[in-house]
């Protein structure tokens, strides 16, 4: 576990990450973290796309607990896979499950 | 403290095998590699080229000879239809896990960017050509150029 500390326009926040990157307390995440979190992912610029998919995830994590793998996020989120790698290309469900707060998705499809 | 290990950053998988339980554990570590944003290629070899094949990926079957995972007698394993109902059940299984059937899965596979090859030696030994296999074929290749596109990543043979 470590803490990090994100610079946002509501001022600076210090938050706690897992080894792997993933948010220990999801509830502690807002929105305008979203342009630093992706740009340590090396997404400088955020599309729609990109913001579609961060929310979605969000949602989904919000309604059931945990966020999608990519074969759900490509079938449930309006974007196809090939887009999905296009947004995200270290792992579209990986990725943006880091930049939306929430936990790793589970599950091996 | 110890270090760390590297992370793994690419990987290419072999699949050698053409049943049903012979392809998908290759397809399911190349899709979670992908996930994981690892750099994948697939390389299908001998009976493994039956899972790009247009015609014949859609009809993989279980093994149910030879097989002594199936905890079923060899002899009753080889009546006529063992076959088709053990793989009518795990594909019935694998749809309630949302795993994709094979020509389903191999496109998603293609979409996620991992390169999709057919070992040169094994098309001319079952006299196939480049039109028999799926479009998202990227290439033919021989063994060399496989270990050239794997350099620098972890081989896995399936």
């Amino acid at each position: 576990m470590s803490t990090t500390t994100l610079t946002t326009p509501a001022g600076v926040t210090s938050v706690e990450l897992t080894d792997d990157g993933f948010f220990v307390d999801p509830s502690v995440w807002t929105e305008d973290m979203v342009p630093e979190l992706a740009a340590r992912e090396g997404i400088d610029t955020l599309t729609d796309g990109h913001w579609r998919i961060v929310r979605f995830m969000r949602q989904e994590y919000l309604q059931k607990g945990t966020g999608p793998s990519v074969r759900a996020l490509g079938k449930t989120s309006g974007i196809g896979v090939k887009e999905l790698y296009e947004l995200f290309p270290k792992g579209p469900a990986k990725i943006a499950a880091r930049i939306a707060g929430i936990p790793k998705p589970k599950g091996c499809i | 403290m110890a270090a760390t290990p590297a992370p793994i950053e690419k990987v290419s998988i072999i699949v050698s095998k053409g049943s049903l339980e012979g392809v998908y554990p290759g397809l399911i570590m190349a899709n979670g590699a992908r996930a994981e944003g690892m750099e994948c290629n697939l390389f299908f070899t001998f009976f493994g080229l039956d899972a790009i094949h247009r015609k014949r990926m859609e009809h993989l079957k279980v093994a149910t000879v030879g097989n002594p995972g199936m905890h079923l007698p060899t002899l009753i394993g080889g009546l006529p239809g063992m076959s088709a109902l053990a793989t009518h059940m795990m594909t019935k299984k694998m749809e309630e896990l949302d795993i994709p059937p094979v020509g389903e899965f191999m496109e998603m596979i293609a979409d996620t960017g991992a390169g999709i090859y057919a070992c040169k030696a094994s098309v001319d030994m079952f006299h196939l050509e480049k039109n028999d296999f799926i479009p998202q074929l990227d290439d033919i290749i021989t063994v060399g150029e496989f270990y050239e596109m794997a350099a620098g990543g972890q081989i896995i043979f399936t």
